[in-house]
């Protein structure tokens, strides 16, 4: 008997039997808590919004910071706009503008940490317009092209194409 | 004296709650031997009292810099005093910190972490939950991807903390992250690790899943006791060796993905900008670094020429330190230093160097091998490779300038 179950707990082990902590994860609270957007638009609830809209609601909610027209505030507040073409010379901007490589990492952003101080505040469609108003101040989507779930994961971004794998050790020292 | 004696036992009793009527019995006593007893001319010469918590000496100053990074409270940086340390290990209250939104004020009676994506079964684990998983106790470093940036610019910090104190050495407690996912039942499509904290800001980095089931720890003990709050309380992800932002603190949610989620603090900050204007992204290990922490900048050789005991710290995210140089004379000769055992992997090892000051200026630095053979570079070899803009990941040589009058300065 006492053979059979070191057996037994040897298969279990083997197998990766569940050992029973943690108990099964409720699907609603699992819709609510899981906020994050991936760049082909999975995660992106319904909602819809323009630069036009957006426009007001970040006068409204976030220009203390970023300024009237998204060209920052001191180094602690960075510009949303602005440097493209800078990120091969010596001073480089990086902006969302200029660097970030997916339009739904803006909205995922701007959803789960904004405003700073009241992060998660704004509804779907006011996330949707205040990305579109960050985009439209960029050049990249004209004022009146509305973002929803699925025009948001089309915008191509200036720098899409900007990033490389790591590629350490690149240094070779010499003694 | 007896009666001296019974007056400290009373308050005791009374403190312990010794039941009523012994205590009332112990008092009539008491009065009765102390009506005939005088109080001590003497100051009593025994020490201060017990504390709950401890505390330290009351001379002992040394500080983290809090630099906060906007108006609103708690988003910033603290650095740690490293040249005021001794060992390896740093004391919690002097870890490192660096937040994106404060330090959130969570409970663990109800905080949860959420397991759930690609796997058979999407869990909640309690607190008690995590605690029930087999534990492991390791040593480990944990550095900021932003640690010496102005280094490589060209703008040294005056001294150690503020050079290199975005680094602390914990012993951290907590259950194998490949435990509790197994508990879920990874899917073989499930390739990243998305991991979220309960901070205002909910911080989330992609981990490759590999990282995952190789030694990433749940943390929740710290240096023996709980997480500080401040160091992601009560429950963080620690990837030993990688970049401190990945080790997300406040740690509620793990979403097993088939790619990763290109997240503000993985794509905006924590790129390496390179000189072609391309940005290395997913750069996780943090490269072998050492320094010298003694003299280092601000501290003085009071005792003029002679012997002195040059120490440091070296580490690296790959593995063990192998060996460490020490020069004295501007890089021309090295000396190889002692490491003091234990040598432990991904955690900081102290050095020691034996040095005859001549009392003449002199420039010293460090330099250190790890156990894949990585040597650690100079700033010119650095900045050659990645240019001036990479920000992160920086960890070449440190030389510090040893004045004739033994006060010691950055270069």
């Amino acid at each position: 008997m006492f053979r059979f179950a070191i057996i037994f707990a040897a298969v279990l082990c083997a197998q990766d039997k569940p050992s029973g902590i943690g108990k099964p994860a409720n699907a609603e609270k699992l819709r609510a808590l899981d906020i994050t957007v991936f760049p082909d638009g999975k995660g992106l609830p319904a909602g819809r919004g323009t630069a036009v809209a957006g426009k007001l609601v970040y006068k409204e909610k976030c220009a203390v910071c970023h300024g009237d027209h998204g060209e920052g505030r001191e180094k602690q507040y960075g510009a949303l706009k602005g440097g493209m073409g800078s990120l091969a010379t010596a001073k480089p901007m990086k902006t969302v503008g200029s660097y970030w490589p997916y339009a739904t990492t803006v909205w995922d952003y701007i959803h789960r940490a904004m405003p700073y101080e009241h992060p998660r505040s704004l509804s779907s469609d006011e996330v949707y317009a205040v990305t579109a108003f960050v985009l439209n101040i960029n050049g990249i989507i004209p004022e009146t092209l509305e973002l929803n779930e699925r025009t948001l994961p089309k915008v191509e971004m200036p720098n899409r194409n900007g990033f490389v794998p790591d590629a350490r050790p690149d240094i070779r020292s010499k003694r | 004296m007896k009666c001296l004696r019974g007056t400290s036992w009373l308050k005791q009793s009374r403190i312990y709650g010794v039941n009523q009527s012994r205590r009332s019995l112990i008092a009539i006593g008491a009065g009765l031997l102390g009506a005939s007893c005088e109080k001590p001319k003497a100051p009593s010469e025994t020490g201060g009292t017990m504390r709950a918590y401890g505390e330290r000496a009351p001379a002992e100053k040394i500080v983290r810099t809090v630099r906060e990074a906007t108006a609103s409270a708690g988003s910033g940086s603290s650095r740690t005093p490293l040249q005021d340390l001794y060992g390896t290990i740093t004391p919690s209250s002097l870890h490192f910190e660096r937040h994106h939104s404060g330090v959130p004020a969570l409970d663990s009676s109800t905080h949860e972490v959420t397991v759930h994506g690609l796997v058979e079964r999407p869990l909640v684990f309690s607190m008690e939950a995590l605690r029930r998983f087999p534990s492991v106790s390791r040593t480990h470093f944990l550095e900021c991807a932003g640690n010496g940036a102005g280094e490589q610019q060209g703008n040294p910090a005056p001294d150690l903390q503020r050079s290199h104190g975005l680094l602390s050495c914990t012993e951290w407690t907590g259950v194998p992250l490949k435990l509790v996912l197994a508990e879920a039942g990874l899917k073989p499509e499930a390739k990243w690790m998305i991991a979220e904290g309960a901070d205002a800001a909910r911080m989330a980095r992609s981990i490759p899943i590999a990282k995952a089931l190789d030694d990433a720890l749940l943390a929740y003990g710290q240096n023996g006791e709980a997480l500080r709050p401040e160091q992601g309380y009560p429950v963080r992800l620690l990837l030993p060796g990688w970049e401190g932002n990945v080790n997300v603190k406040w740690l509620h949610r793990l979403l097993l993905a088939a790619e990763p989620a290109w997240s503000a603090k993985e794509t905006g900050s924590y790129t390496d900008l390179m000189a072609d204007g391309k940005s290395q992204i997913f750069t996780f290990e943090m490269e072998a670094r050492s320094v010298i922490t003694f003299p280092s900048g601000g501290q003085k050789m009071g005792g003029g020429a002679g012997a002195y005991e040059v120490s440091g710290l070296a580490w690296s995210g790959r593995g063990k330190i192998e060996s460490v140089e020490v020069s004295t004379d501007g890089g021309r000769t090295w000396a190889k230093a002692e490491l003091q055992a234990p040598v432990l992997s991904k955690s900081l090892t102290r050095f020691r160097h034996a040095w005859q000051w001549d009392g003449k200026e002199a420039w010293i630095q460090s330099r250190c091998v790890d156990e894949t053979g990585y040597l650690q570079p100079t700033r010119e070899e650095l900045v050659g490779a990645r240019g001036l803009n990479s920000v992160y990941h920086y960890h070449a040589i440190k030389a510090w300038r040893v004045a004739a009058d033994g006060s010691v300065n950055h270069v």
